[in-house]
């Protein structure tokens, strides 16, 4: 049993939870994620590891309330509990000292940013942080990024902030004057495609952080695997990040989608059985 | 005169076989066991109690069966291996205890699994536990992974004094048992009792803890004064061959843990989904092909088929699980080798291209090598595959552990103590040996708590 310290909306059905973890706290490293399991019969999912503190023992993610286990985690209230944490699990993002990093960020992938653009601007490189969101209200952690980038830059796909369009055209438009060293992409998997495809004709290496659907993150299942250079590999112990111009997207936009139907019979066989609280 | 044949197992009905998870082989009643205990033969040389992993005792707790002291005919087990009513149900006897059983040149050998787990059912009922330990703490010892292995270990080193942690990466403790293995042949409750036994007995069980990453070996070896690895063969294999990503198809492994772990065939209730259609082929033709066919009949399947690349004979799974498998629908089709699996327009898997096989020469395993026979291809039309061919040693604590030597296949090289290249670091069960069986494991684990245990105190 994990204890829920807070767990606050940050934006339109967004929220940032903060667990006590210590075990977890005191080894999560940035690019990590965890495993969680609501309540007895919850599903396991994954949620990456946006911050910790080992002194206090705590661990925060922030997650979008999207089906029917982020909407149980949104639920539980502070001094309530969260059944199973299980982390850090995937490799931690390989921090060193590249030169100029341009960081993309879409939607709560702007939160998955963070914690990587912090280590990097702390080994020394200059950070370009390029965030995306569909509306203004729904930008998330921008004063913390700001606070890790020596340039930020924000698109809205209505044009309610910063650009108007998608934050991929600004990494584009970027490409077009400077070619950074490193590109790094956490978001929605259609986004970290395009990335990967505007980058590839500069020869830019460029990293992408997946989210295939995952049951163990340990490796005993196979759910997560993803096609990166021809070859089967499993995103939970083999990643979750890896070379975006070897990784076969379509696959993964379609394995992603397997259980949508499912996926919404759950959810609203959840608001059927109504607004149990939970750990309270 | 003895009777030539092994009283007979009662079966669960057919239709409860087939719509519920209710455990299919019924044991032995007190009479049957009494009928059943009167065949043996009490050998000498007991080749029975020689092939056991554990040598039980075989004749002699049959002895007391038929003398109807049941307590004493269990402590005589108790006293080899502490989870009876597990290894009486998941045993292969037929290749261990009853394979060269005198009886067999009669008919069938002594059914002595039965007879353990009956023995075993007496304990659960009775809810008889041996708790003694010695007072005296010797050390302290962390087991990684809860499966057959760790929980041997952890009771051995228990009993010869020493404190005991289990870490265990998944949420519920007991390994394959609690994921793997289905219902209808091993109860959860049986697991339960002894899960809670291990407890009692003062070990202490951390679940959600992924040695590697939430602690390192080393870390560990800074707690206690010795670590033993029995963290299996999880990893799911694939055959290699296009398609495999494809929406539908499910490692064995996968599908178990969404089944066995995650009660997915209670979605809703439960919030983990699985999606099969009508028609599932299962690849492979060991006791994984076997449970995940019998899962997918009870959970509505029209037609389940096993591929087998070579023939009836060959198959690695239990004898008893392949009747039930087959009394209960599963098809089969053997010498049949899948060589590309092939979906619709929307990433769905529709077919598997298959390429027929011949027997040739025996290889290494002593099974004949199956050979390819060109120009043969052929198409199955399915909704779902399942590829049950095996399983690999996960890499996740090699690749965390530097210093840990393992073989070209990943199995951690142990020497015949369990000793691996680490100092105070053992190692047993399917991390060391390959995907293998529930009692090979409990030997392992066994020896090398003594292992622990002399080297500790030397
Ligand atoms: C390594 C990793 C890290 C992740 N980190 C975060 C994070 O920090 N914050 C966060 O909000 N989400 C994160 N995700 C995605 C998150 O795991 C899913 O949103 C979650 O599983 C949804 O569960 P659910 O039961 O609430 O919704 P479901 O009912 O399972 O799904 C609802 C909707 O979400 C979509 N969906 C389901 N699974 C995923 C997925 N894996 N990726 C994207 N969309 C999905 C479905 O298609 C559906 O439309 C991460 C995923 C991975 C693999
Ligand atoms: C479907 C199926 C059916 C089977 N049927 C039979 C049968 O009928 N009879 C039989 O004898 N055998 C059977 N087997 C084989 C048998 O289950 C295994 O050989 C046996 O369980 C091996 O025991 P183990 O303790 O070595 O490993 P496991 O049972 O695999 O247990 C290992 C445990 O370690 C945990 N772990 C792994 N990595 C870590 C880590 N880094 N940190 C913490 N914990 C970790 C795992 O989560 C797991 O709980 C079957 C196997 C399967 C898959
Ligand atoms: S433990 Fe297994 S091999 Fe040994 S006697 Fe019992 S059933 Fe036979
Ligand atoms: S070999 Fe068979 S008959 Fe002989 S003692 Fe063992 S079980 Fe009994
Ligand atoms: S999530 Fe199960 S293997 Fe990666």
């Amino acid at each position: 049993m994990f204890k829920v310290i807070s767990n606050r909306i940050i934006a339109p059905g967004i929220r940032r939870i903060e667990i006590l973890a210590p075990r977890i706290a005191k080894k999560a490293k940035a690019g990590q994620f965890v495993v969680i399991r609501v309540d007895e019969k919850g599903e396991r999912i994954p949620l990456t590891l946006v911050d910790w503190d080992s002194e206090r023992g705590s661990i925060t993610l922030v997650f979008q309330e999207v089906g029917v286990t982020t909407r149980k985690l949104g639920r539980v209230r502070e001094g309530g509990y969260v059944l199973d944490v299980t982390g850090p699990l995937g490799n931690p993002t390989e921090i060193k000292r590249y030169g100029v990093i341009v960081g993309v960020g879409g939607g709560v992938g702007n939160a998955c940013l963070l914690p990587v653009m912090r280590e990097f601007k702390r080994a020394g490189n200059y950070i370009v942080s390029m965030i995306g969101a569909r509306t203004c209200e729904l930008l998330i952690l921008e004063d913390e990024l700001r606070e890790v980038s020596d340039e930020l830059y924000i698109a809205t796909d209505d044009g309610s902030r910063g650009y108007k369009g998608f934050v991929t055209d600004l990494l584009k438009k970027y490409l077009e004057e400077k070619v950074p060293d490193l590109v790094y992409a956490v978001g929605p998997t259609i986004m970290m495609k395009v990335v990967s495809s505007i980058t590839r004709p500069y020869g830019v290496r460029t990293i992408v952080s997946l989210n295939p659907i995952m049951v163990d993150g340990t490796g005993m299942c196979g759910a997560c695997r993803v096609i990166v250079n021809g070859k089967l590999r499993f995103a939970c112990i083999d990643g979750p990040e890896f070379d975006g111009h070897k990784v076969d997207f379509d696959s993964l936009i379609n394995r992603i989608r397997m259980y949508k139907r499912e996926e919404e019979l759950a959810l609203s066989f959840l608001e059927k059985r109504g607004g149990e609280d939970h750990g309270v | 005169m003895v009777s030539k044949r092994a009283v007979p197992m009662r079966k669960l009905s057919m239709d409860k076989r087939l719509t519920t998870f209710e455990e299919v082989a019924l044991g032995y009643t007190e009479e049957e066991a009494l009928e059943e205990a009167k065949r043996c033969l009490k050998c000498k040389l007991m080749p029975c109690s020689r092939l056991c992993p554990l040598n039980i005792e075989v004749p002699e707790f049959v002895k007391c069966i038929e003398r109807r002291e049941y307590e004493k005919g269990l402590n005589i087990i108790l006293k080899a291996n502490p989870f009876p009513a597990i290894t009486g149900r998941v045993c292969p006897q037929e290749v261990l205890c009853q394979k060269e059983c005198t009886l067999r040149k009669l008919g069938d050998p002594l059914a002595i699994g039965r007879l353990e787990r009956f023995l075993g059912d007496y304990q659960i009922e009775n809810n008889i536990m041996n708790l003694n330990v010695p007072e005296k703490v010797r050390g302290s010892v962390a087991v990684v992974g809860s499966g057959p292995a760790g929980l041997m270990g952890a009771v051995e080193l228990r009993k010869l004094g020493y404190e005991v942690t289990i870490f265990e990466a998944l949420h519920e403790v007991g390994g394959v048992m609690v994921y793997g293995i289905p219902e209808f042949r091993l109860p959860r409750r049986v697991l339960r009792f002894y899960v809670d036994y291990v407890k009692k007995l003062g070990v202490r069980i951390e679940v959600d803890v992924v040695v590697g990453r939430t602690y390192t070996i080393d870390e560990l070896l800074r707690e206690y004064d010795a670590v033993l690895l029995a963290t299996g063969a999880g990893t799911p294999k694939f055959l290699g061959i296009p398609g495999e990503e494809l929406n539908g198809v499910y490692s064995a492994n996968e599908f178990l843990i969404r089944i066995n772990l995650m009660k997915a065939y209670r979605f809703p209730e439960y919030d983990t989904p699985i999606k099969l259609g009508k028609r599932i082929a299962v690849i492979g033709g060991g006791n994984t092909a076997m449970d995940v066919s019998r899962i997918a009949l009870r959970l509505g399947a029209e037609e389940v088929i096993v591929l087998y690349r070579r023939t009836e004979v060959e198959m690695p799974a239990r004898r008893e699980e392949v009747e039930n498998a087959k009394e209960e629908g599963v098809k089969f089709m053997f010498l049949t080798q899948p060589i590309a699996l092939i979906g619709d327009e929307k990433g769905w898997i529709r077919k598997i291209k298959c390429i027929r096989m011949r027997l040739g020469e025996p290889d290494a395993s002593g099974r004949r090598r199956p050979i390819p026979i060109p120009g043969s291809e052929f198409d199955v039309e399915v909704d779902n595959v399942i590829i049950a061919i095996g399983a690999e040693v996960n890499k996740l604590i090699q690749r965390t552990t530097p210093g840990l030597k393992v073989d070209k296949r990943g199995h951690v090289i142990v020497d015949k103590y369990g000793r691996t290249s680490i100092k105070r670091v053992y190692a047993a069960g399917d991390v060391v040996t390959g995907a293998a069986t529930v009692i090979e494991a409990l030997a392992a684990a066994k020896t090398v708590a003594h292992t622990i245990h002399r080297d500790l105190s030397g």
